[in-house]
C-alpha cells in the first residue's frame, strides 16, 4: 500500500511541474508585452526596460523558467497586473467561496444522479430508462453561462422565489455580522452559531450550485447506469436475488456497490471541470470566488492571474484525482496490484 | 481481461435495411439524435435560403428596429442594433459546428500518428508520448483552452487553436490503447513473421481497427467542442461582433436581458439543441457500434 501511495504521489508530482511548464510556455507565447502592460500606457521606452529588468523578462528563457518553477514552490506565483497583489493570495481569498459552490454542486449531482442512474439500469430499454438517458444527455450538453441567466430571470426577477446574486444578503452584515474562520461562508455561520446568515447563505447558494450540478449529474447518471447494467449478471448479485432480497435493495445496495469506485472517480474528473465552469458562473451570479477572479482577469488580459488561476486549478485537479486514487486504493486491495 | 466469444445475432442473417431499421427503433434516442443532426446540417447548408434577412448575419444595421420583441415578422426578435436574431441564429449553423469539426480534424491529425506510434512502437515513444500526454490531460479541458485563448489575440483562428492544443491528447490515448490492443494479438505476429512491413501492418490492420471507436469519440466531441466553443467566445475570446457566433450573441444580449429576454434565450437554445443532438447521436452510434466501452465525458 505504501508503495502504491508513493509511486501515486511522485507521478503526481511529475505531472504537476508539467503542468507548469506548460503554464511558463503558455505565458511565453504572449503576443503582447507584459512589460508595457505593467509599465502602463504612457510609459517611456525606458520606463518599459525597467519594467522588464523587474519582471525579469530580460533574462534568457530557460533561466526565468527555472526562476518561475522556483517562485512558484515558494510561493510567489507573481504579481496581478491589475490588481498589484501577489496572485497566490488574490487566489487564497477567493478559493472558499468557489469551493463551496463546487462541493455543493456535486452533492446536488450525487443526490440527483445515483438514483436516476439506478432507475434507468433497472429496465434497460424501456420508456423510464430513455427519459433519463435523454435527460443526463441534456444535462452534459447544457451551456451553464445560459442556463445561468435563464434561471436568474425565471426565479429571482419573474418569481421572485430566490435572490439573483451575491453570497448573503448584504443587510445582515449589520445585524448579524459573519465571523470570518475557515472562508467557508455555510461552515463560519454554523460555527458561529449564526442561523439568520446560514439561512440566508443556503438561499443565495441555490441557484449557483444547481447550475453548476448540472454537468456533473448528467455525467454521474450515465456513469451509474453503464455500471450497474455491467455488474448486475454477475454471480454476487444472482445470490442477492436468490437469498430473497427486494429488488431495489439489489439495486441500491449489491450492484451500487460495484459501481462506486469508477463513480468517485468520476467524481474527481467532474470537480475539476466544475471549477473551470465556475469561470462561466460566478461572474452572472456575482458570486466572490475564483471564477469572477478569472473572468475579471481575462476581461482585463491580466496574464499572471490567469495562469496563476490556471495552475491552482490544474494542481487541485491533480490532487482530486491522486486523493480519489489512493482511497480506492485502500478500500479495494484489487486495485494496488495493478 | 477474457475474451468472450462473439455470438452473432439471430437477426444477423436479416437483409440490412430490416437489421438498421429494428435497431433504430429499438434506440429512439439515436433516431431523434440523427434527424436533429441532419437538421442542423441542412439549415447551415441552406442558411441563405432561409434567414429572412440574410445581411444581419453581417455587418448590417437597423437603428429602427433595435430590440423588438418576437413578432411576425421578427420570429425570434431583433438585437440591440436591430438586426434579426432569428437570422442570426440560423447563420450561427456555420460558425461553431465548423470550428467543432475543424478542431477534432487537427485533434485527429496529431492525435491519430501519435496514438499509433505510441500503442505499436511501445518502449521508450510510448513513455514519452504518454507522459506528455499525461500533462495535458491533467488540465480540465476548458481550463488550458480558456489560458491559451486568453493570451492568443481574440479570433476565431486563436480560439480554434486553443482547443485543438488541448483535444489531440484524448486521441493519443484512444489510438494508443486501440494499437496497443491489436499489436498484441496473434494475428499481427503472424504478419510480422511472415516479413510484411509496419507501414503495411499499420495501415491494413491497426487503422482499420480503430476507426469504429474513432467514429464514436468523433461524434461525441462534437457537442463538447461547440460548448467550449460558445463558453470561450461567451467570455469574448473567440468570434467578434458581427460574427453570428450563438456563445458571442448570449454574451452581447446578457446586458439587454431584463426586460429583453428574447437576445439571450434563443442563441442559448441553438446551442443547447446542437449540443443535445449531437450529444444524442454520439451516444447512440457508442451503444450500436462499441456497446463494450462505456462512458466518457
Amino acid at each position: 500500500m505504501l508503495a502504491f501511495v508513493a509511486r501515486r504521489i511522485a507521478l503526481a508530482v511529475l505531472v504537476v511541474v508539467g503542468v507548469i511548464v506548460v503554464t511558463f510556455v503558455v505565458a511565453h507565447v504572449v503576443p503582447g508585452d507584459p512589460a508595457a502592460t505593467w509599465a502602463g500606457p504612457h510609459a517611456s521606452a525606458a520606463q518599459i526596460a525597467a519594467a522588464q529588468k523587474f519582471l525579469g523578462l530580460d533574462r534568457p528563457l530557460p533561466v526565468q523558467l527555472v526562476s518561475y518553477l522556483g517562485g512558484i514552490v515558494r510561493g510567489n506565483w507573481g504579481i496581478s497586473i491589475h490588481t498589484h497583489r501577489p496572485v497566490l493570495s488574490d487566489i487564497m481569498t477567493a478559493a472558499p467561496a468557489t469551493l463551496e459552490l463546487v462541493i455543493s454542486a456535486l452533492i446536488i449531482a450525487l443526490i440527483i444522479g445515483i438514483p436516476f442512474g439506478l432507475i434507468s439500469a433497472r429496465r434497460p430499454g424501456r420508456v423510464a430508462d430513455q427519459v433519463i438517458r435523454a435527460g443526463s444527455i441534456f444535462g452534459v450538453s447544457m451551456p451553464i453561462f445560459w442556463m445561468a441567466l435563464i434561471l436568474q430571470l425565471l426565479f429571482s426577477q419573474k418569481l421572485r422565489w430566490l435572490p439573483a446574486a451575491g453570497e448573503y444578503s448584504p443587510a445582515l452584515l449589520f445585524s448579524h455580522p459573519l465571523v470570518k474562520r475557515t472562508g467557508f461562508p455555510v461552515v463560519d455561520s454554523v460555527i458561529g452559531g449564526n442561523w439568520p446568515m446560514l439561512g440566508s447563505t443556503v438561499v443565495h447558494l441555490i441557484l449557483p450550485a444547481i447550475v453548476v450540478a448540472a454537468y456533473p449529474a448528467g455525467l454521474i447518471a450515465r456513469m451509474v447506469r453503464a455500471q450497474v447494467l455491467d455488474t448486475i449478471g454477475e454471480p454476487h448479485i444472482l445470490n442477492a436475488r436468490a437469498l430473497g432480497f427486494r429488488e431495489g435493495q439489489i439495486f441500491g445496495r449489491f450492484a451500487m456497490k460495484l459501481a462506486w469506485p469508477p463513480v468517485s472517480a468520476a467524481l474527481a474528473l467532474v470537480f475539476g471541470y466544475s471549477l473551470v465552469n465556475t469561470f462561466l458562473v460566478e461572474a452572472i451570479f456575482d458570486w466572490p470566488g475564483l471564477g469572477s477572479y478569472a473572468a475579471a482577469s481575462i476581461a482585463t488580459l491580466d496574464t499572471p492571474a490567469i495562469l496563476g488561476v490556471t495552475l491552482f486549478v490544474a494542481i487541485a485537479y491533480v490532487v482530486a484525482n491522486l486523493v480519489v486514487d489512493i482511497v480506492q486504493a485502500a478500500i479495494d486491495p484489487r486495485i494496488r496490484l495493478r | 481481461m477474457i475474451e468472450t466469444p462473439v455470438i452473432a445475432p439471430a437477426d444477423a442473417v436479416l437483409p440490412r435495411g430490416v437489421r438498421l431499421r429494428r435497431a433504430l427503433r429499438a434506440n429512439p434516442l439515436l433516431t431523434v439524435g440523427g434527424l436533429l443532426v441532419v437538421l442542423i446540417i441542412l439549415v447551415a447548408i441552406f442558411a441563405p435560403l432561409l434567414a429572412p434577412a440574410a445581411g444581419d448575419a453581417g455587418t448590417a444595421t437597423h437603428p429602427l428596429d433595435v430590440l423588438r420583441g418576437p413578432s411576425a415578422v421578427h420570429w425570434f426578435g431583433t438585437d440591440q442594433v436591430g438586426r434579426d436574431i432569428l437570422s442570426r441564429v440560423i447563420y450561427g449553423t456555420r460558425v461553431s459546428p465548423v470550428i467543432a469539426v475543424i478542431v477534432l480534424a487537427i485533434a485527429c491529425a496529431i492525435g491519430i500518428p501519435l496514438g499509433v506510434a505510441a500503442g505499436f512502437l511501445g518502449g521508450w515513444v510510448d513513455e514519452l508520448v504518454m507522459r506528455v500526454t499525461d500533462v495535458f490531460l491533467a488540465f480540465p479541458p476548458l481550463l488550458l483552452a480558456l489560458a491559451l485563448a486568453a493570451v492568443l489575440p481574440a479570433s476565431l483562428t486563436s480560439l480554434t487553436l486553443a482547443i485543438a492544443a488541448v483535444w489531440w491528447p484524448w486521441y493519443v490515448r484512444l489510438l494508443r490503447g486501440q494499437a496497443a490492443s491489436v499489436a498484441g494479438r496473434p494475428y499481427i505476429e503472424t504478419c510480422r513473421a511472415l516479413g510484411i512491413s509496419r507501414t503495411r501492418i499499420i495501415f491494413r490492420h491497426i487503422l482499420p481497427n480503430s476507426i469504429t471507436p474513432l467514429l464514436v469519440q468523433v461524434s461525441l466531441d462534437i457537442g463538447g467542442v461547440i460548448l467550449t466553443a460558445s463558453a470561450l467566445s461567451f467570455l469574448g475570446l473567440g468570434a467578434q461582433d458581427p460574427t453570428p457566433d450563438w456563445g458571442l450573441m448570449v454574451a452581447e444580449g446578457q446586458s439587454y436581458f431584463t426586460p429583453d429576454w428574447w437576445l439571450v434565450t434563443f442563441p442559448g437554445i441553438a446551442i443547447l439543441v446542437t449540443a443535445f443532438a449531437f450529444n444524442l447521436l454520439g451516444d447512440g452510434l457508442r451503444d450500436l457500434l462499441d456497446p463494450k466501452r462505456s462512458f466518457l465525458p
